[in-house]
């Protein structure tokens, strides 16, 4: 006995109107999880002993990277979700995830390389880490113009699903990379085996402004998702009705 | 088995053989990505000659002397030193008892002209208080 039937919502008909229900909810926690982190980040949380002010940058620059990796292992899943059960959804919320992901890609590039110029020395290093960052980029980037460069859509979300799961070998190699090899980034700070070394404030900061980039991504995933649908399923009668 | 379940398959399999040949390609690349060597490896004669190379550890503590802009440090993985000299602008978290990254070559001698200085920062993000405290219990 299913409480809820899911395969309905796998109907881009169905999906629009809950999409649409939800975005507004997304951004309001976005905002308020912003606001609260923003606040911790700047207002509460001490200077680093080390670093000094500079430190800061982690507050953009983790929820960043995490959510480049992880929006690429959603990506993927949707892609091959598409792949294995031919639904027509999980190609469009695929489509609709690579961009976020590659702007958060590119932000925890550009924040980590503002970050490393007065810290280490250097904005760049091919160490493992940042190589392996970088090639995530690509891989977004390479999803975004396999995608547009196919005009049937069906065949276009095919290629770009084969794209993405081959891919995802690359996201354990990001994560742990500065374990397996000598690298010039550090170690994870926060991970699911040891204790934070970091201090709460700090932590918190980091990770409200995590949950803030989290919900922001599901809300603008959300309304590209409903603009994919309404121009992929442009001819039917019901898209002709929703845009009246 | 039907078409659903054979797609199924087809996508866990590829996924696992691609995991499988990225881990062997990676593991035959080993010393390739590493970024630096330490100086146990170079004592154990790994130092690539005659060419540009990077080496990391512990700048060791009263290692550091200054002359106008050039500075020599020795780095430590603590079982081996190596000597280091360096002319230009060190990064703000260049101190002793942290760790480095130096680019450079290895002198007959022994000791290490580098050209770039890189400091490698620690997972640990701690208020200035918090610091001292360590500092401080560290002493007794």
């Amino acid at each position: 006995m299913n409480l809820i039937n899911w395969f309905k919502f796998a109907s881009p008909q169905s999906f629009y109107p809950l999409a649409g229900k939800m975005i507004p909810w997304f951004w309001a926690l976005a905002t308020v999880f912003g606001a609260a982190g923003l606040w911790l980040s700047f207002f509460v949380a001490p200077t680093d002993a080390q670093q000094g002010e500079g430190y800061r940058i982690i507050f953009v620059h983790v929820p960043a990277s995490w959510l480049s990796m992880f929006i690429y292992l959603i990506m993927a899943a949707w892609a091959g979700l598409g792949l294995a059960l031919n639904t027509r959804l999980s190609g469009m919320m695929a489509q609709s995830l690579a961009p976020t992901g590659a702007l958060m890609a590119l932000l925890s590039l550009w924040t980590g390389a503002l970050w490393g110029k007065p810290m280490w020395g250097t904005w760049w290093v091919w160490d493992a880490r940042l190589t392996s960052e970088l090639i995530l980029f690509f891989l977004y980037i390479g999803f975004i113009a396999l995608q547009a460069a196919i005009d049937d859509p069906r065949r276009a979300d095919k290629a770009g699903a084969i794209l993405a799961l081959v891919g995802v070998v690359n996201i354990p190699i990001i994560y742990f990379s500065v374990k397996w090899w000598n690298t010039l980034h550090q170690g994870s700070s926060v991970s699911l085996t040891k204790s934070p070394s970091m201090a709460q404030t700090m932590l918190w900061g980091m990770l409200l402004m995590a949950l803030c980039f989290w919900m922001y991504s599901i809300a603008v995933a959300l309304t590209r998702a409903r603009a994919i649908i309404l121009e992929r399923e442009r001819h039917t009668e019901w898209v002709k009705h929703a845009v009246e | 088995m039907k078409p659903r379940q054979k797609r199924i398959a087809i996508i866990v399999g590829g996924l696992a053989s691609l995991g499988i040949a990225a881990a062997l390609a990676l593991n035959a690349l080993d010393s390739n990505i590493a970024l630096y060597i330490t100086p146990t490896e170079i004592a154990a004669g790994k130092a690539p000659q005659g060419k540009a190379f990077r080496i990391g550890g512990m700048v060791k503590e009263g290692s550091i002397k200054r002359q106008e802009l050039t500075v020599n440090f020795v780095l430590t993985d603590t079982a081996k030193d190596i000597a280091v000299s360096y002319t230009g602008i060190l990064p703000d978290l260049f101190k002793e008892g942290k760790g480095a990254v130096v680019q450079g070559k290895l002198n007959p001698d022994g000791s290490f002209t580098a050209s770039e200085v890189l400091a490698k920062h620690d997972e640990n993000y701690m208020p200035p208080e918090a610091k001292a405290a360590i500092d401080q219990a560290q002493k007794k």
